[in-house]
């Protein structure tokens, strides 16, 4: 029996609203299967379930707030007997209440109602659980708030006053117990992403009709803002950046578009993330996590592509095991996934998986970007607008098409050097394309 | 064949992609990507949806041709007539 906990989706997200349960009490789950559906910042994320085995029942009701690292449900592992359902508290419903900061696994934290325990063969999700919003304690000002002003970093005092928040009503998470900037962003983030609940839920079975409303703007703006202001604080980023000529990339991309119909063609940016993916083989300093002051490299490359949400903001999902597919399958890939992302509708997997990320300017738009890394990752790999340039071949000059590549790598983990050589075995790719 | 329904279609298979953008409020004969605020991949499946919808093969090469929502109609027409 284990508890299945609210993952984190990224580094900004501090709780999750649960929109959706997709499976009823009793079936049987495998790695990887979609249980849940919880609406983020981001959008609304289908939650996959990390092992094997029996969904027994959820442990929160549709509609609540869920901070990261509190059980949403019980599961079964595969192999095991389910025992008797415990007792286990539930966080409570009023999103009001959820700036408490709970370390991931205090359940204890947040005290409420028990959930009742539904029939295990009901193919319906169980009535929700009343949760009076006036019976969870508030350990809010716990540390602190003693005597009148709360203690809180300089910092922290000015962001709070600028987004009005009352700090109060903050938890203090430094090393004397006062009030940092990260506790003042987690909570205006928390409002924000309050908020966004408000709006309808995007339909599962319509993804294309949920365009543009399953995303709030502000919360997406707000959580771009913390994974950001986060990245420039800690990570130290070097940037390197070197021009490509395209004329063999392009040519490739013309014949193989030829007769063919549009829904089998390819972009120009298909050949950078693949290119990327092939490369970064190689330099594995620039293809993982860095967590706990620890990087974790990662023998498995899921490319983050960073796309564009109109009029919102961005996300930069996974694609899984990106090295591994080739060109076509990788077109019909980030087609699938741009497509889904708009309609405010990716997985957990995809938001959580990405080893490196590639952001592309693409036809309209200017020579070169700088990209920001993403936290936890340690590299970004920008592309910018192809330009036609004078371009020394054999001694002669001609007209080129060429492409500025930058890459933002993370000091902690690499240095220039290697970065460059990455970049320079990018460059190889695209002009031998018969690798790619 | 009037140029009322592939004026039609665009309005509508444009409205999917950018329902942001009313098409009274661009100009007709400027950049379509631009008046749109569209990228390769928008233009890809615009180019997808057109070719499906008028049963018309779109080449590559015919690109440069959908350049303005005033030349795109009047290409879409051009292949109906055609066909």
């Amino acid at each position: 029996m284990s508890e299945f906990r609210m993952p984190s989706l990224g580094a900004d997200m501090d709780a999750g609203t649960l929109i959706e349960w997709t499976v009823a009490p009793g079936t049987v789950v495998r790695r990887g299967d979609i249980v849940a559906v919880v609406e983020t910042q981001k959008g609304a994320i289908e939650i996959e379930v990390f092992e094997d085995g029996v969904f027994e029942r959820p442990l929160v009701e549709v509609g609540t707030r869920v901070p990261v690292g509190l059980p949403i449900a019980v599961i079964t592992p595969a192999g095991e007997v389910a025992v008797a359902p415990p007792q286990v508290p539930m966080p409570p419903s009023d999103g009001a209440t959820s700036s408490v900061a709970v370390a991931p696994g205090s359940t204890a934290a947040v005290a409420a109602e028990p959930v009742p325990v539904p029939e295990p063969a009901e193919a319906v999700p169980p009535p929700p659980p009343v949760a009076p919003a006036t019976s969870s304690p508030a350990p809010t000002s716990a540390i602190g708030a003693t005597a009148g002003r709360p203690h809180a970093t300089p910092a922290a005092r000015r962001l709070a006053e600028t987004a009005g928040v009352d700090l109060a009503h903050l938890f203090g998470s430094g090393p004397a117990g006062e009030i940092v900037l990260a506790d003042v962003e987690a909570r205006i983030a928390a409002k924000v992403s309050a908020v966004s609940v408000a709006a309808p839920a995007p339909s599962a079975a319509s993804p294309v009709a949920a365009a543009g409303r399953g995303i709030d703007p502000a919360a997406m703006r707000v959580a771009i803002a913390a994974a950001m202001t986060r990245s420039k604080r800690e990570i130290p980023h070097y940037y390197l950046a070197h021009t490509v000529d395209l004329t063999a990339a392009d040519a490739f991309v013309t014949a193989h578009n030829a007769g063919r119909e549009p829904a089998d063609r390819l972009l120009l940016g298909t050949l950078f993330v693949a290119a990327v993916a092939r490369a970064v083989k190689k330099y594995p300093e620039l293809n993982g996590h860095f967590v706990d002051g620890t990087f974790r490299p990662s023998r498995a490359v899921h490319v983050g592509i960073a796309v564009n949400i109109r009029g919102t903001g961005l996300v930069a999902p996974a694609i899984h095991d990106t090295d591994r597919l080739g060109l076509d399958e990788l077109m019909t890939a980030m087609r699938d996934l741009v497509m889904r992302v708009r309609a405010g509708r990716f997985r957990s997997s995809e938001l959580t998986d990405p080893t490196i990320t590639v952001s592309s300017l693409g036809e309209r738009g200017v020579e070169a970007l700088y990209g920001v890394i993403y936290p936890p990752q340690v590299a970004i790999v920008g592309f910018g607008t192809p330009q036609l340039r004078p371009w020394a071949v054999d001694g002669m000059v001609g007209a080129r098409r060429t492409v500025a590549m930058t890459l933002a790598g993370d000091h902690r983990v690499s240095d220039g050097h290697r970065g460059a050589l990455f970049l320079h075995t990018v460059e190889t790719l695209l002009q031998q394309t018969e690798a790619l | 064949m009037s140029a009322t329904e592939p004026r039609a279609v665009l309005i509508e298979e444009l409205g999917r992609i950018a329902p942001d953008v009313d098409v009274a409020s661009i100009d007709e004969s400027a950049d379509l990507r631009e008046e749109f605020d569209i990228d390769s991949m928008d233009f890809l499946n615009l180019v997808t949806a057109l070719a499906k919808r008028f049963a018309i093969p779109v080449p590559e090469a015919d690109y440069p041709r959908l350049a303005s929502f005033t030349e795109a109609v009047a290409y879409l027409g051009e292949k109906m007539a055609a066909g």
